[in-house]
């Protein structure tokens, strides 16, 4: 078990830089998920922790010690791929004792270890089976086998779940997030998939473009998101944002307003802050997605209770909000301080 | 090969005539080699004699025990020896020094690295009967005239080998090599822990290529070798001939030849699906 | 392409790639440069000095009768050659593709000749026309044709280029195989159904889309012609009858080992290495990837 720390980290490819100075902290047995479209950084900044990746400047430490110059094999980690990387000549077992077998772990250890894990993720009937005669679950399972059998102080994530279908996803998130639990193990987890990040999180980094934008646990993150990327980036479907230049009779400075769908209702035309006409209504049964068009800006979304009315197609309406749950942002899209 | 049917396929009349097409090419193939076998099987007077007999006769065991203890100018059984080391020699030494020679070009960053590479592909162009004299003079200026090296050496100069293994160390997934690095292993252990057993299938195609073409080598060992005792048993069945008017000892000739055939068609047949695959994958 | 990742160190991959430097250093480029350095050059008479003459090997090679006469004649060899073991391997694969089931059996009845050496191939055929005892000469001497490639140029440009293709048709059928069954059999079907019959289908659908692995087979048979026949020609004709069946690679030989006129056989080495770097060069300008053995 340890902590993991990151300071002012960067990464330069060439003369390019990706990274612009990342800082972390991470507790001890904390489950802290990295989320951010894809091209923001966030598997570089993993492969950094895992030794994969040189550091061009700042430090990691783990457990309070350096180890920038330290060899993937000697930080006491344990890495899951995102296509699982498993040695496909090996059996499950080898695949699982491999890195045992190079420590020189006694045999009787191993077996014992291995035996442990299968049992944990239910893959005992498999351990003589290669991995190309398992399906996309079992490999999965099997590369989370291989990172607990070395018992690491850290685990790493980088996109297990993206070549699962959508069901196993699922399935296999609570699962990562129930033996996380148990084994109280500090992980580091990389995804592109907010909601991934969501249900599993302790505290989320969202990063955008080589910077944590914010960093928070996951329904602060969701409450007061510190940029308008984070804003937009977090939630589905997304934040709406409404120009105040819209709103007529907005006296205070402009900026750009934020309101989660969820937050905004129909009303009648007069009586809406902003108006304009439905485009289309996606009725989900528990809940009616209406998709706007205001009259001279953006599409904004309105997520209604699934036992109201279903507005027809081209009706003309109004939207309205409670002021205590708009977020107001700059137009650089930092947050303002609320009014 | 699944289903192949469909309504393409010809039934009937047209279907016999394909298989007597398929049937008259086996025998063409077929007729040189049978023709060898029984002249290896008669005495020297049936052929001699034309036309020779089409089928066996009953001298089997007696022109192929001749040709194997003493053949013309050297025993073919010792001939053979000769040619299965020389086979050996290359197919093992080549796939050996390319394998790591690609492994370092793949996984490593040196200095020379690039020049490495560009040499290695100017080597795939030129085959030896190219550069043949100056060849034989550095060979002979080594000492290697009539030795296994200078049958071995010169021929696995050259990096087909090398280039195929790196365009399938290309092909592994670079997570594996990282995964193999978060489980500890150093470069030689991720090359024959991870590497090397991966790689199976390439190197099995490649050595029956290689073995076959150092097998079938004739130019050669016809320069390299003067000593009848290090010929091998393809180039030796030329110097079986008589020179001038002689009639040359046929059975025991065509004996040579069939033992000649058989070690490479034993591989290409035994081997058949690596082959298949390292012929279509290696030269596609 | 690179890869992403890599491991650390200098003096490991060094070591890795030493026995391959050391090798193709002493085998393949000190000769190669040496073929061309001595191109430039002629031994005087006694074989003491050396002296430099330029291109004038190249010069006189080029107005050398013979040597034009090489050029010729491998020429005409190369291209029948390829002609004769192509087109027969070709027939052989389209009658083999046509079969539902059978095909990998023949395939298996076809495929080992590619493993007889030239050289034997040679003795071979050798055997089947020899003057003297040829069950094939004296077939054809029944039937009132006397067969003589000894004295008789084109019979012995017949004799060594069935003798060069009749191995080359398994290497040629199982690339045609396998270019014929990688066809997808629906569009054969859909031009089936738009009425085009077999040879229709064939000339317009099939071979088309057959053109890159013929295409391939080209070049590579070509190269084949050029260098692995030595061994046939050196059994069968040696060369002869007035120097008929004396292809480039042969001269080399006869010329650097026979004759021992290294300046001449140098300069006709380092037109071989042209020639095959361009054919070389053309292999992968138009089919990447693809090494030739």
């Amino acid at each position: 078990m340890a902590t993991v720390t990151l300071e002012n980290i960067r990464k330069s490819f060439g003369k390019t830089e990706v990274i612009h100075g990342v800082d972390i902290d991470i507790a001890d047995g904390e489950f802290i998920v990295i989320v951010g479209p894809s091209g923001c950084g966030k598997s570089t900044l993993l492969r950094m922790v895992a030794g994969l990746e040189t550091i061009t400047s700042g430090e990691v430490r783990i457990g309070g010690k350096r180890v920038n110059e330290v060899e993937p094999m000697d930080r006491d980690i344990a890495m899951v791929f995102q296509n699982y990387a498993l040695y496909p000549h090996m059996s499950v077992f080898d695949n699982m004792a491999y890195g045992l077998k190079i420590k020189g772990t006694p045999k009787s250890e191993i077996v014992a270890r291995v035996d442990a894990a299968a049992e944990i993720l239910q893959l005992g009937p498999y351990l003589q089976r290669k991995p190309r005669q398992l399906s996309g679950g079992q490999r999965q399972r099997v590369a989370m086998g291989r990172a607990i059998v070395r018992k690491p102080a850290v685990f790493l994530f980088d996109e297990p779940l993206s070549n699962l279908d959508a069901k196993l996803r699922v399935q296999m998130r609570l699962e990562i997030k129930a033996l996380q639990r148990e084994l109280g193990v500090t992980s580091l987890y990389v995804t592109h998939d907010q909601v991934e990040a969501m249900t599993l999180a302790d505290r989320m980094v969202v990063m955008n473009d080589g910077v944590a934008d914010q960093i928070g646990a996951p329904l602060d993150v969701y409450a007061n998101p510190a940029t308008i990327f984070v804003a937009g980036f977090i939630g589905s479907p997304p934040m709406n944002f409404i120009d105040t230049k819209q709103i007529s009779g907005w006296t205070e400075p402009p900026c750009v307003l934020g309101v989660r769908p969820e937050h905004l209702h129909l009303v009648s035309e007069p009586e809406g802050r902003i108006s304009g006409s439905v485009t289309y209504a996606e009725p989900l049964g528990a809940e009616t997605l209406v998709h706007f068009r205001t009259t001279d800006g953006p599409s904004v979304t309105v997520r209604q209770d699934g036992a109201e009315p279903v507005p027809s197609e081209g009706e003309r309406l109004g939207i309205a909000w409670k002021t205590d749950k708009e977020l107001r942002f700059s137009e650089e899209g930092q947050r303002l301080a609320d009014s | 090969m699944a289903d192949r049917g469909g309504m393409v396929e010809s039934r009937g009349f047209g279907y016999w005539l394909t298989h007597l097409g398929l049937i008259v090419g086996v025998l063409f193939i077929f007729f040189p080699i049978w023709l060898a076998f029984v002249a290896s099987t008669v005495e020297q007077q049936q052929i001699v004699h034309p036309p020779m007999p089409l089928l066996p006769g009953d001298k089997l065991i007696d022109n192929y025990a001749r040709a194997l203890s003493s053949g013309v100018n050297a025993p073919v059984g010792r001939m053979l020896l000769n040619s299965a080391i020389m086979a050996l020699g290359i197919a093992l030494g080549k796939i050996a020094i390319s394998l790591i020679s690609a492994f370092a070009i793949v996984y490593f960053r040196f200095p020379g690295r690039k020049v490495f590479f560009w040499l290695i592909f100017l080597t795939l162009m030129l085959p030896v009967e190219v550069r043949i004299v100056p060849t034989y003079e550095v060979a002979a200026s080594f000492g290697l005239l009539n030795s296994y090296g200078g049958l071995i050496f010169p021929l696995i100069a050259s990096a087909t080998a090398t280039f195929l293994f790196r365009q399938f160390f290309m092909t592994v997934p670079d997570e594996l090599a990282e995964a193999a690095r978060v489980d500890g292993a150093r470069p030689m252990r991720f090359f024959l822990d991870i590497l090397l057993p991966m790689s199976r299938t390439n190197i099995a195609a490649l050595f029956v290529i290689l073995f076959i073409y150092g097998w079938n080598q004739y130019l050669w060992p016809l320069l390299i070798t003067t000593d009848p005792e290090m010929n091998t048993i393809v180039m030796g069945i030329k110097q079986m001939f008589p020179s001038g008017d002689d009639t040359a000892d046929w059975p025991v000739i065509m004996a040579a030849s069939i033992l000649a055939m058989l070690p490479p068609i034993a591989v290409v047949i035994g081997m058949q699906q690596f082959f298949i695959r390292g012929l279509v994958d290696s030269e596609k | 392409m690179e890869k992403r990742v890599t491991f650390r160190g200098i003096w490991l991959p060094i070591l890795l790639v030493l026995p391959q430097i050391v090798i193709t250093a002493v085998f393949f480029f000190y000769p190669a440069g040496k073929a061309i350095w001595q191109s430039l050059f002629i031994p005087d008479p006694f074989g003491l000095s050396m002296q430099y003459v330029g291109l004038g090997n190249f010069e006189y090679l080029l107005t050398d009768p013979y040597y034009r006469g090489a050029f010729a004649t491998t020429a005409i060899f190369s291209g029948l050659v390829t002609l004769v073991s192509m087109g027969c391997a070709l027939f052989l694969a389209v009658l083999a593709d046509r079969l539902i089931k059978g095909s990998g059996t023949y395939r298996t009845l076809l495929i080992w000749p590619y493993a007889v050496a030239p050289a034997v191939a040679g003795v071979l055929w050798l055997f089947m026309f020899n003057t003297r005892v040829g069950v094939v000469t004296w077939y054809l001497g029944q039937l009132g044709y006397d067969w003589n490639h000894v004295l008789n140029p084109h019979e012995a440009m017949g004799l060594v280029v069935i003798a060069s293709s009749w191995g080359r048709v398994s290497y040629n059928f199982l690339f045609f195989l396998a270019g014929l069954q990688a066809i997808p059999r629906s569009v054969v079907e859909a031009a089936a159904i738009d009425g085009a019959r077999f040879w229709t289908r064939f000339r317009t659908i099939v071979f088309p889309l057959l053109s890159p692995t013929t295409f391939f087979l080209l070049v590579v048979n070509i190269v084949y012609a050029f260098f692995e026949t030595f061994g046939v020609i050196h059994t069968i004709t040696s060369g002869g009858p007035q120097q008929a069946t004396t292809i480039l690679v042969y001269k080399v030989y006869s010329d650097g080992f026979v004759g021992q006129d290294l300046g001449s056989s140098a300069a006709q080495s380092v037109i071989l290495l042209i020639l095959v770097s361009i054919l070389t060069v053309i292999q992968f300008r138009y089919i990447e990837r693809r090494v030739h053995y």
